[in-house]
């Protein structure tokens, strides 16, 4: 998913192009990423939110928790994937307590399916669904710009996606084990973050499992670093 | 999410549903725009222009089409309905040790002329809770106005004092409802009972919970004083002269900023609004008066034209004196 370059048309009292109401929003050109493993996932994304070419909040959480052993990663319009990750929560928190069991991601990704899918249109949000839950323990769900939904082992999503699908098939392998798929996830972001000009600031990573939620943050100057040029 | 009556951005000059046949005042026979038989759907109801309506889905463009129509009328469309006000403005905010610093610049503009040089960018939202606006002026102040009710009912309903959080989130709701059609960049500080809290929130309903920030057209600017020098747990002294620095470099580097410096302190134990802070070093005192004698000036001639005024309606209402 290509990032619109958008030029910011507001200035004070300069003669608007444009006008001021159709200022450019708050996007999210992002790179977000989510790995399964035995036992439960790694999500990860950068923290840069742009309003055309002015980085409006340079240490942005991307990882929303949705409830608590079910998170999105969100990528897209800021506005739109923060309302409809709010109404998820609600939808969600309301069903588990009807049911009075803990949710299953499968749900969570239905819910965030439902809304991108009918409000199509009108929406512009890119949303990785992942977490753990008893039945199917770590599962990873993606519902890109559209409404579409899968079920994928490992997934990226973001205009810094683009720049990584070869590095990720590459390396990823089957059954890796929590710190493996953290330094993967850490590597793929480091290296979209690195060519995309919509990505970058800090990566936030999280990992979800049956014992719960760990939140991890990797400094710019901690990155990993691939080459010299 | 949410459903707040839409008084804010949906007030109609146009008949409210109420049942009656007639209007109880007309438009003066110079705005009329035609001169059909049929009802002027553009009669005023004053009487009950604050009767709460449902609100109607969809947008409410009513007054864009009564401006075209008076675009028409008037000097046959020589005159232009007003443009709407903008701040370009320069508006920051600080989190430091006991509370939160906000700040912002006093002129409001109005295509190339300063609108106001006074204009007051910090608004009242609670006595905990204060919101710097930017963007179309009459949005910041009516939506900051409308938060600012609901929140005041809300505390006298529960008998608690609002949250930062709250307020954030029910601009949220109301801004992305309109779809970034209200023009309103809001940096949102205030002190309650879980600490010290500044969030920005955008036209569009997206929302960040910030340490520091800086909004408007001034924002690069202040931005770089505040990126150079913010410092964790700051003292209250600092933190003011950390505002006033940044908001002192917008005005400097944006046109649209200028005038004075209002900053406004919260902490938990009150509100110091410090309006201005920092005059305009530049603003000069009148050097004459500019007063002249009735006189000063000759008149040459002078002509009288009596108005011929048509009598188009006459309505004799007899009072009831018994």
């Amino acid at each position: 998913m290509a990032a619109v370059s958008l030029v910011r048309c507001e200035r004070g009292f300069a003669r608007d192009a444009a006008p001021d109401w159709m200022r450019q929003e708050l996007r999210t050109g992002t790179t977000i990423m989510a790995v399964e493993f035995d036992g439960g996932v790694v999500i990860g994304a950068d923290s840069r939110t742009t309003t055309g070419a002015y980085i409006a909040n340079r240490v942005t959480d991307k990882l929303t928790p949705i409830h608590e052993r079910i998170f999105c990663c969100r990528s897209g319009s800021a506005a739109d994937t923060q309302a409809i990750s709010d109404a998820v929560t609600y939808q969600l928190g309301f069903h588990s307590i009807e049911l009075d069991e803990p949710p299953l991601v499968q749900t969570a990704a239905n819910l965030f399916r439902e809304m991108c899918y009918r409000y199509r249109e009108e929406l512009m949000a890119g949303i990785i669904v992942a977490g753990w839950d008893k039945r199917r323990g770590g599962q990873v769900y993606t519902v890109p710009v559209g409404g579409m939904l899968t079920r994928q082992p490992v997934s990226v999503g973001g205009s810094g996606s683009s720049y990584i699908y070869g590095y990720v098939d590459s390396n990823y392998r089957a059954h890796m084990s929590k710190e493996e798929c953290l330094q993967f996830t850490a590597q793929a972001l480091s290296l979209a973050m690195e060519r995309d000009g919509s990505s970058g600031g800090v990566v936030r990573l999280a990992v979800i499992s049956e014992h719960g939620v760990e939140r991890r943050v990797v400094a710019g100057n901690q990155l990993p670093s691939f080459s010299a040029i | 999410m949410n459903n707040f009556p839409e008084t804010c951005a949906t007030k109609q000059l146009n008949s409210v549903t109420t049942g009656h046949g007639t209007a109880i005042t007309e438009i003066p026979t110079s705005l009329r725009p035609n001169r059909s038989g049929k009802k002027n759907r553009l009669s005023v109801d004053m009487a009950l222009s604050h009767v709460f309506e449902t609100p109607v889905s969809g947008f409410n463009f009513e007054n864009s089409t009564r401006n075209i129509l008076l675009e028409n009328v008037l000097d046959e469309g020589k005159t232009k309905a007003p443009k709407p006000l903008k701040t370009g403005t320069t508006i920051a905010g600080v989190v430091y040790k006991n509370g939160v610093v906000l700040g912002a610049d006093t002129r409001a503009t109005s295509s190339e002329v300063v609108a106001d040089k006074t204009c007051a960018k910090i608004h009242y939202i609670a006595p905990n809770i204060y919101c710097c606006g930017a963007g179309t002026a009459a949005d910041t102040e009516k939506t900051t106005d409308l938060l600012s009710s609901n929140l005041t009912i809300f505390s006298m309903n529960s008998g608690r004092n609002p949250r930062v959080v709250m307020a954030a989130n029910i601009l949220q709701d109301i801004l992305f409802r309109y779809r970034g059609m209200i023009g309103a960049n809001l940096i949102l500080g205030g002190v309650d009972c879980t600490g010290n809290h500044l969030y920005r929130v955008g036209p569009f309903g997206s929302m960040d919970k910030v340490p520091y920030l800086a909004m408007g057209s001034g924002d690069l600017a202040a931005m770089g004083i505040l990126e150079d020098r913010f410092k964790v747990n700051m003292e209250v002294e600092e933190a003011k002269t950390l505002v006033c620095d940044a908001i002192h470099a917008g005005i400097m580097t944006d046109l649209g900023s200028g005038n004075n410096i209002d900053l406004c302190i919260i902490t938990r134990r009150g509100v110091d609004y410090i309006r201005p802070y920092q005059e305009s070093e530049y603003k000069q005192r009148r050097q004459e008066k500019y007063k002249y004698k009735p006189g000063t000036t000759p008149v040459l001639t002078e002509n009288i034209v009596p108005l011929e005024l048509e009598l188009v309606h006459e309505m004799v209402q007899t009072m009831e004196t018994a």
